[in-house]
């Protein structure tokens, strides 16, 4: 099953590559993995999108603790929670039709427009990963240039909260 | 011995390592000078409080470091330089991590200003290490360096123990600040004993009071967590056999009418056999390694598990337990012996005796005989003459292979850390450099090194320090001409092709010791390993390299084979 575990560790060079050498050490998944310091900027957040049997998770989670690096984390997957995804896409749109309905398509999946020439758009649109997936889809017909995804940011529902 | 050190004149950073480990306590440190290293070579050099043993290779030295600790009650300290400093010790740096052994390691690197330019001697030692150490530092200011030290200790020390690395660039030993050694360190990420065991207990002592064919099954936790006073207590108190890991050999008296002998796949045939018919199974500080499980399908298919261990990580890793325990050994110990006491429930006395019944027929088997009228040497018979003649009261060290198990199977250990060896990663050239930890931490006691022809070869350098410093450990070379484990498999699954596993051209080792200054002698008789033994033993001083001509075909048994469960022993 997939899960998505965001982890609060400290903000020092080496923390990520504990992280990433835990996985590939140990053969877990890893399908994405998005970091950034925090808002106290001696933390960075973590998250993970990794997949697995309901043993081999929870032995993810246990070496993940084991981290000396590592001060908290939460499965998401075991709370009611939100997950978006960021992509730039980079499209060709040569022709004025063209650019006209990758407008229309870009306005249905509420992305926006952030960069236009004579030649191409950049689009950035947000959502869960499914939805990104769509509205690659859905530009297919146009020539894709280029596309860049942030990988997955979670955060829980309600009272629930991954903090110190 | 914590002096407090603080002073408000700035030192060097290599006056702050010196002063740093005479705060923890350390006495003595296993290294060896390079470049990178040299300040704090210097600044060890004019201080007289921590001693520096000169090793012959830092790979000798981390295992050195490793023999220390685990024969002790404090970490071992080990310093090498940058480079080809830190590779070498890599390999004992991986040792003490599977084996959950408390080191300090110190790496010399290149200065800060140099590093990543591919420098004169310079390895990312961090990086490389990363794999296989509790934690690793790299100190880039010297106003950092006391606080990573007193970190390193901590962490090395508490929880899970393991080996710590602390990478540090020159330049940071020669730049100067004011030291004070931190009294306690707090780290937010790292909270090793979280306790709240509690509700726990009660279920475990319900289930170990329900149990009809109990085993408690225990290991390098027991020793590691100081355990077998509570242990011995515990297992007392139910009358219920019990069984050790290799790594956790006098954990439990072994002279006790009640331990069943090391379990797994060289294991006794009563303990395996114990264990698959168990209906509660107690591990202890025991993380259901391969070797002891066998083919994990058929592993204790009819036991509910109770699993105490300090690292959630090793519970239901393996095995999927019933009732888990995260703590230290010794207070979940005492706690589970206050609660029994407690309880109103006692182990039903039928059901026991019945269980006994069966387990004296399984002993019955004699799973360890071997032939004690050869003309030959057998290994089994110079372990069991050592045991005798030192009463069970030497630090015992090896290597890698048959002679391994044949000391773990022959030594009787009454008592916790005297039996070290590699377990976890299979290190064959641990056994002489342990040897010297160990030697250095009991300068009184009978060292023996029970070794092979192959292993000792690994790290034979190591015979010259002993010489430096006089360490009057007895190697006992149990010399079969062959890499004997793998001769041994070849022989039960390659039909007999012996590829690679014959020692050709061995050295003389009689005259080798000689040279290095020791005394050597060799012994082809089965008539003359006693008198030998007892001549080595005398000389109190000397290191004496004993070199058994042994049966070249003697095998290991029991045995389960690969892929076999505990009931499925090969039989001598
Ligand atoms: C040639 C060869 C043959 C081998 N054959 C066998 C064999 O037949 N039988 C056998 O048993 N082994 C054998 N081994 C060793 C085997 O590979 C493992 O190293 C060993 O079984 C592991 O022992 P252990 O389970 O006691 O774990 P250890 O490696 O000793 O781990 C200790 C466990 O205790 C926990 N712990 C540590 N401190 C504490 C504390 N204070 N409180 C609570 N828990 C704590 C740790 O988290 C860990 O889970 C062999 C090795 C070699 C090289
Ligand atoms: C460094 C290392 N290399 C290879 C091995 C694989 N190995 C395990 S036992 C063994 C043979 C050991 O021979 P010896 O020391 O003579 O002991 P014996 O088995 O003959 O008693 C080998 C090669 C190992 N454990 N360690
Ligand atoms: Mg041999």
């Amino acid at each position: 099953m997939r899960h998505i575990i965001s982890v609060l560790l400290e903000n020092e060079s080496g923390a990520l590559s504990r992280v990433a050498g835990l996985f590939s050490a140990r053969g877990y998944n890893i399908e994405s993995l998005t970091v950034a310091p925090t808002d106290d900027p001696s933390l960075s957040r973590m998250t993970i999108v990794t997949s697995g049997s309901d043993e081999i998770v929870e032995q993810i989670t246990k070496q993940l603790n084991k981290l000396v690096d590592v001060i908290k984390l939460l499965d998401m997957t075991a709370h009611p929670h939100i997950e978006r995804e960021m992509a730039l896409i980079k499209v060709r749109v040569g022709e004025a039709a063209d650019r006209e309905e990758v407008k229309r398509l870009t306005d249905i999946f509420r992305g926006r427009i952030i960069d236009v020439t004579q030649q191409t758009y950049v689009i950035e649109i947000t959502g869960e990963g499914s939805k990104l997936d769509a509205f690659l889809e859905a530009v297919s017909p146009f020539p894709v240039l280029e596309v860049v995804r942030s990988g997955v940011m979670g955060i829980a529902r309600g009272d629930v909260a991954l903090q110190l | 011995m914590s002096e407090t050190a603080s002073s408000s004149t700035a030192i060097t950073g290599a006056e702050i390592f010196c002063r740093s480990l005479q705060a923890e306590g350390v006495d003595v440190v296993f290294g060896y000078p390079g470049g990178a290293v040299l300040h704090i070579y210097d600044a060890l050099y004019r201080q007289d409080k921590v001693s520096h043993v000169l090793v012959r290779h830092e790979q000798g030295a981390v295992h050195a470091a490793e023999g220390y600790a685990k024969s002790s009650d404090k970490p071992g300290v080990a310093l090498v330089t940058s480079g080809p400093g830190a590779t070498n010790a890599i390999t004992g740096i991986a040792d003490a991590y599977m084996d959950s052994v408390p080191l300090v390691v110190f790496t010399g690197q290149v200065p800060t200003s140099l590093i990543g330019n591919d420098a004169f001697q310079e390895v990312d030692t961090v990086g490389i290490t990363r794999p296989c150490v509790k934690h690793n530092f790299l100190v880039k200011d010297v106003k950092d360096l006391a606080t990573t030290i007193k970190k390193a200790f901590y962490v090395a020390t508490t929880g899970r123990p393991g080996p710590v690395v602390v990478d540090i660039p020159k330049d940071v030993t020669a730049a100067s600040c004011e030291f004070e050694y931190p009294e306690s360190i707090h780290m937010r990420s790292y909270n090793p004993t979280s306790g709240g065991y509690t509700g726990q207990i009660d279920k475990a002592v319900d289930l170990i009071l329900s149990a009809k064919q109990p085993m408690i099954y225990t290991g390098g936790g027991v020793i590691l967590g100081k355990g077998s006073e509570a242990l011995t207590e515990f297992t007392r108190k139910l009358g219920y056999p019990i069984t050790n890991t290799l790594m956790g050999l006098g954990g439990y008296p072994s002279s006790d009418k009640q331990f069943l002998g090391m379990l797994g796949m060289h294991g006794t045939y009563e303990a395996n056999m114990a264990m698959h018919h168990a209906d509660v199974l107690i591990a202890i500080g025991a993380r259901f390694d391969d070797r002891v499980t066998g083919n994990i399908e058929k592993f204790c298919p009819h036991a509910k598990i109770v699993h105490v261990d300090v690292d959630p990580s090793s519970i239901s890793k393996n095995v999927k337990v019933d009732v888990p325990i995260v703590g230290e050994v010794e207070p979940v110990l005492r706690a589970l012996i206050k609660a029994l006491d407690a309880a109103n429930a006692k182990p039903d006395p039928e059901a026991l005796d019945a269980w006994w019944k069966q387990i004296r027929e399984w002993q019955s088997q004699d799973c360890l005989k071997y032939d004690r009228d050869s003309e030959l040497i057998k290994p089994q018979y110079v372990v069991q003459k050592f045991w005798e003649l030192t009463q069970g009261e030497a630090f015992v060290t090896s290597d890698v292979g048959q002679h391994q198990m044949w000391a773990a199977q022959f030594y009787g250990f009454d008592k916790p850390n005297r039996w070290i060896n590699s377990g976890g990663l299979g290190t064959m050239g641990v056994g002489l450099p342990f040897a010297m930890g160990v030697q250095f931490a009991h300068p009184d006691a009978t060292v023996g090194c029970i070794t092979g022809e192959a292993s000792i070869q690994m790290c034979i350098q190591e015979l010259s320090t002993c010489y430096q410093y006089q360490l009057p450990i007895k190697i006992l070379n149990l010399n079969n001409r062959y890499l004997g484990m793998v001769r041994q498999w070849q022989e039960f699954f390659y039909q007999g092709r012996y590829a690679m596993s014959y020692m050709d051209a061995l050295p003389d080792f009689v005259k080798l010791a000689e040279a290095y200054g020791h005394v050597g002698m060799r012994i082809d008789q089965p008539g003359d390993v006693e008198g030998a033994i007892k001549e080595a033993l005398a000389q109190k001083e000397r290191l004496v390299f004993l070199d058994f001509i042994t049966d070249q075909s003697e095998n290991v048994y029991p045995m389960i084979p690969a892929g076999a469960g505990q009931n499925e022993m090969i039989l001598v």
